[in-house]
């Protein structure tokens, strides 16, 4: 056990952990140059697009210093807010973290609460210093910020650069001389945390987990505390680059199981593995069931491609615990799924694997929050509202509540003010404010869930032109006065696009997705009368003039078959869109409540 | 009702709207006449015999060929096809080329149609579409042809140019309608690629004029037709005492017709096809053998579609009983489902189908609906 250390790297999107970790895989020969892909740690093709880790991996390396072996487990952690659970899972896996801040960037709102997270767990925290060889690197001030944010000692923060590969050596030895060794009880009867599983269309689930105490054995019938779930542990082993069967895996160490677990609902998260024969007495504690925050409908562009998005849903659950689904229909939009996402970036990772590894093209409505409302004859009940069209009556309706969530936002100085005003046109209540250095601030803002789901992170960017970064933590539900407001196309309600706003706010937004609405639906024959409606009263209106020319040019000389692929080619490019009463409606009108200021 | 169609690929100079197949250098002319002669030959046996009841020069501008070019061009027509029964010969002509030794050698060829592209009788239209005749030849040019006695004149319109106001396009109808002749066209200005025009518009050097005032300009067109006894036959084209252009009424009319030239389309009931709208590789393939054409075999889809954006913006419309015979039971359940859905916009009448006259001018759309899903 002494010769173990079980890491994991903090660090913001873009500040290079990838890059960085690939240069601890080739130090240790873990991985050689010829094998090393551009950030091996993210394997599946869209990660590496985005630059992100969206599911966390582990890998082992063998280090030796001063003549003696070390076993180092490397833990990844996904980067994005909305998977901040499953970060705190790999946290509490390890005993300690490198803290990797961009030199020329400073420390970013993500790094600063996964920062917190690891030292709640009591990690040791390693600070380095990375992408030291850029130009515009200011490394005596960003080493300010994290000595003001750790308290730790300026000598002791690394410098290093992933990319020249400075620094990497002096990594390994900090990590094996500062981050204690993991302890346990090699005796007690087994008790690991799973921290992450993958999904094997042949072998079905592989678990990861770190042994707190005990060992674990091949074959030997294991089971989760959680789920209460008994499996035979038909193979152990180690991550490697390629995974490598062990017969027995020990105290403080980093493994996989495959047991024939069929799909990833089975394996929580956070569940405790012990023995079946001889189970641990209780479970390791901080385990959640992760409940999805944003709700959005999800319908085939092609109507009869329903039963196909059901399949190909069921499959990405396979891989996705956190993906929930349940079929809904719409008058607009036919039958499709009301899914549960962790966040907006999950909610945007899922429709691009449909469309890229099961070829779907589908309908995305206006994502809305988790709502509770209370019936007057049952004041005590809450009834979960994932839908707008759920909502009951007003009538009958004793009150609503919505889910708020801390936001944590870093800034430059220069943008504050603007970011206030952003916040508190959200709804958000400032709580804090900390000067990280002269020009870098930290705000704290109470505010509803709902109003980031609606176009918050553009407009965040937009004016903080980029320098902003954004973390959030649900904070339980708060009493709101909400109403549903309803679209109408020419009198006919659009229920997708039926929203649940904040009364106040309901005029406002109303206008506001008119016009969106009047510049996205194309003419036609008559006048389209655009309505934004709160149960009866209209509260604005916008109107789509008639077509007044809609004729193509002559076909010259007998050219019959051009102007027949022309049209042929417009007609196919509405194929997509929903007919709604006599009004025809582009796909990206569904969704044009979150990009009202594009 | 067979027609041949003959391209002639050259224009003095580029007009800014038009993207046909045309080249400003005379270079080759030679080559591409003898070329295309031989290509008539090639086809001797595209009609089987059958009567060819008219002929069209258009292009380019037919206009610039010399007398010597134009005559042999109908000598072969002549020896290799049946043209007894023959109707209808036109001539596209530019009022530039048309002094009064033009059109007398012109009169000693079969040609009984002239086909004038005045498009405007405004200077500043004709400047800005890069025309190459004055606002004044427009006018002289239609009375000399009329008194060197060309009988049939079509005249060529467009409307919805941006230098003109609906008042100045009002007075080049006042201006029209003074004169004596019986067929019009009459065009929206169409923003195509590839042209001057598109290129104006899209660096900001020029703008398109907004629909609502096309749509005056086309509707003022209506109102002076129903004053002056003419009729608007199809969505372009307009005449008075039933002189309906035969050649292109025969495309709408889904007759057979041969394309000789660069760029020319050939119907034969079954398949379309189209030679190279290239000038060089036209000639040269045709004198090396090689294939100088694409062809397209129609589906019944094809034909479908055919069908509703060629006919039903005439004044014929569909008739019932060509469907039922032409088309199967799936096109025919699917026709008359669209139909039930859009029944505002179209009219059965003498057992025809029809798109109502109002909806003209905005029946891209119509016809859209009315296709079979790809």
């Amino acid at each position: 056990m002494e010769e173990i250390r079980n890491f994991c790297i903090i660090a913001h999107i873009d500040h290079g952990k990838s890059t960085l970790a690939d240069r601890l895989l080739e130090k240790t020969q873990t991985i050689s140059l010829r094998e090393l892909q551009a950030q091996t740690l993210d394997d599946m093709d869209l990660e590496r697009e985005r630059g992100i880790t969206i599911k966390s991996h582990a890998i082992q390396m063998n280090y030796q210093l001063n003549g003696k072996d070390y076993v180092l487990n490397l833990i990844d952690t996904p980067g994005h807010v909305d998977f901040s659970y499953e970060v705190s899972r790999s946290i509490a896996a390890c005993e300690g973290a490198l803290l990797i801040v961009d030199a020329a960037q400073g420390i970013q709102a993500q790094t600063i609460s996964n920062l917190y997270l690891a030292l709640e767990h009591d990690l040791e925290i390693i600070p380095v210093l990375n992408k030291i060889d850029l130009p515009s690197a200011m490394p005596e001030e960003v080493k300010d910020q994290i000595v003001d944010l750790i308290g730790c000692d300026r000598d002791d923060i690394l410098e290093a650069s992933g990319k020249t590969g400075q620094g990497v050596e002096e990594i390994l030895e900090a990590i094996v001389d500062r981050v204690p060794h993991p302890e346990g009880d090699p005796d007690a009867p087994l008790q690991a945390l799973i921290f992450d599983s993958v999904f094997d269309s042949y072998r079905g689930i592989h678990a990861y987990f770190k042994i707190e105490n005990g060992q674990i054995r091949k074959g030997e019938k294991v089971k989760f505390v959680n789920t209460g779930k008994q499996y035979d542990a038909d193979e152990i082993g180690v991550l490697r680059l390629k995974k490598e069967p062990r017969n027995v895996i020990k105290t403080g160490d980093v493994g996989y199981i495959i047991s024939g677990i069929k799909t990833a609902k089975e394996v929580k998260v956070g569940d405790t593995l012990t023995s079946f024969e001889r189970p641990c007495a209780e479970a390791i504690q901080g385990f959640e069931n992760v409940k999805p925050m944003v709700f959005a409908g999800i319908y085939p562009v092609d109507t009869d491609e329903y039963e196909e998005l059901r399949e190909c849903m069921e499959k990405l659950q396979l891989n996705d615990a956190s993906l929930t689904f349940e079929p809904e229909s719409s008058a607009a939009l036919g039958f499709g799924f009301r899914c549960g996402f962790l966040g907006m970036l999950h909610m945007e990772i899922i429709q691009e694997r449909l469309e890229r590894e099961f070829n779907m093209t589908v309908i995305t409505t206006v994502p809305n929050v988790s709502y509770k409302a209370y019936l007057v004859k049952n004041p005590d009940e809450a009834i979960l509202i994932n839908n707008p069209s759920e909502l009951p009556e007003s009538t009958i309706l004793d009150r609503v509540e919505e889910p708020f969530i801390k936001a944590q936002i870093i800034t430059k100085s220069d943008y504050v003010g603007a970011v206030m005003n952003l916040c508190i046109e959200k709804r958000g209540e400032l709580e804090n404010q900390v000067y990280l250095t002269t020009d870098r601030v930290e705000l704290t803002f109470k505010i509803p869930l709902a109003e980031i789901v609606f176009d918050f992170y553009d407009r965040l960017k937009t004016i903080s032109r980029g320098y902003a970064s954004f973390d959030y933590h649900p904070i339980g539900y708060v009493e709101s006065k909400l109403v549903k407001m309803d679209i109408l196309l020419n009198g006919d309600q659009v229920d997708a696009l039926s929203a649940l706003i904040h009364k106040d706010k309901a005029f406002d937004l109303g206008k506001r997705i008119c016009i969106k609405l009047k510049e996205l639906l194309p003419r036609q024959q008559f006048d389209i009368a655009i309505q934004a409606a709160v149960g009866a009263k209209i509260i604005a209106r916008e109107t789509v003039k008639a077509l007044r020319k809609d004729v193509t040019a002559k076909c010259y000389g007998g050219d019959i078959s051009r102007k027949r692929k022309l049209l042929e080619k417009q007609k196919e490019g509405k194929k997509r869109m929903r007919q709604i009463g006599s009004v025809e409606v582009p796909q990206n009108a569904f969704l044009a409540v979150l990009k009202l200021d594009d | 009702m067979a027609g041949i169609y003959i391209h002639i690929p050259f224009c003095k100079q580029a007009c800014s709207y038009c993207n046909f197949h045309f080249s400003t250098t005379a270079k080759h002319r030679e080559e591409i006449v003898a070329a295309m002669l031989k290509e008539i030959e090639h086809r001797a046996d595209f009609f089987n015999g059958e009567a060819i009841k008219s002929i069209y020069l258009g292009g380019g501008t037919p206009s610039i060929l010399n007398q010597a070019e134009l005559s042999s061009i109908f000598k072969q027509l002549e020896s290799h096809f049946n043209l007894n029964d023959l109707k209808e010969v036109t001539l596209e002509a530019n009022p530039d080329d048309l002094s009064k030794e033009k059109l007398r050698e012109l009169k000693e060829l079969p040609i009984n149609r002239l086909s004038i592209g005045i498009q405007s009788f405004h200077q500043k239209d004709l400047d800005f579409m890069n025309r190459a005749h004055s606002a004044e030849e427009g006018i002289a040019t239609v009375k000399r042809a009329l008194d060197m006695g060309f009988e049939k004149l079509s005249l060529d319109l467009i409307f919805g140019i941006p230098t003109s106001t609906t008042a100045d396009w009002e007075a080049n109808l006042r201006q029209i309608f003074s004169l004596d002749f019986d067929h019009l066209s009459a065009y929206a200005l169409t923003l195509e690629e590839g042209t001057l025009f598109h290129h104006q518009v899209k660096s900001g050097k020029a703008k398109e004029i907004e629909d609502r005032e096309v749509a005056e300009q086309y509707n003022l067109l209506q109102d002076y037709i129903k004053n002056e006894s003419w009729e608007q036959y199809e969505l372009s084209n307009y005449c008075r005492n039933e002189q309906y252009a035969i050649h292109n009424t025969a495309y709408w009319m889904n007759e057979k017709y041969l394309g000789i030239g660069p760029a020319a389309h050939s119907y034969d009931g079954a398949k379309r096809r189209w030679n190279l709208a290239n000038n060089h590789l036209y000639y040269k393939h045709i004198h090396e053998g090689k294939q100088y054409y694409e062809t397209e075999q129609l589906s019944e889809i094809d034909r479908y579609h055919e069908l509703l954006i060629s006919r039903l913006r005439t004044k014929w419309g569909i008739p019932k009983t060509f469907l039922e015979e032409t088309f199967s039971s799936n096109i025919l359940e699917h026709f008359t489902n669209k139909l039930s859905k859009l029944s505002e916009y179209f009219e059965e009448k003498d057992d025809r189908y029809q798109i109502k006259r109002a909806f003209w001018f905005t029946s891209d759309n119509l016809l859209e609906q009315l296709m079979v899903d790809s």
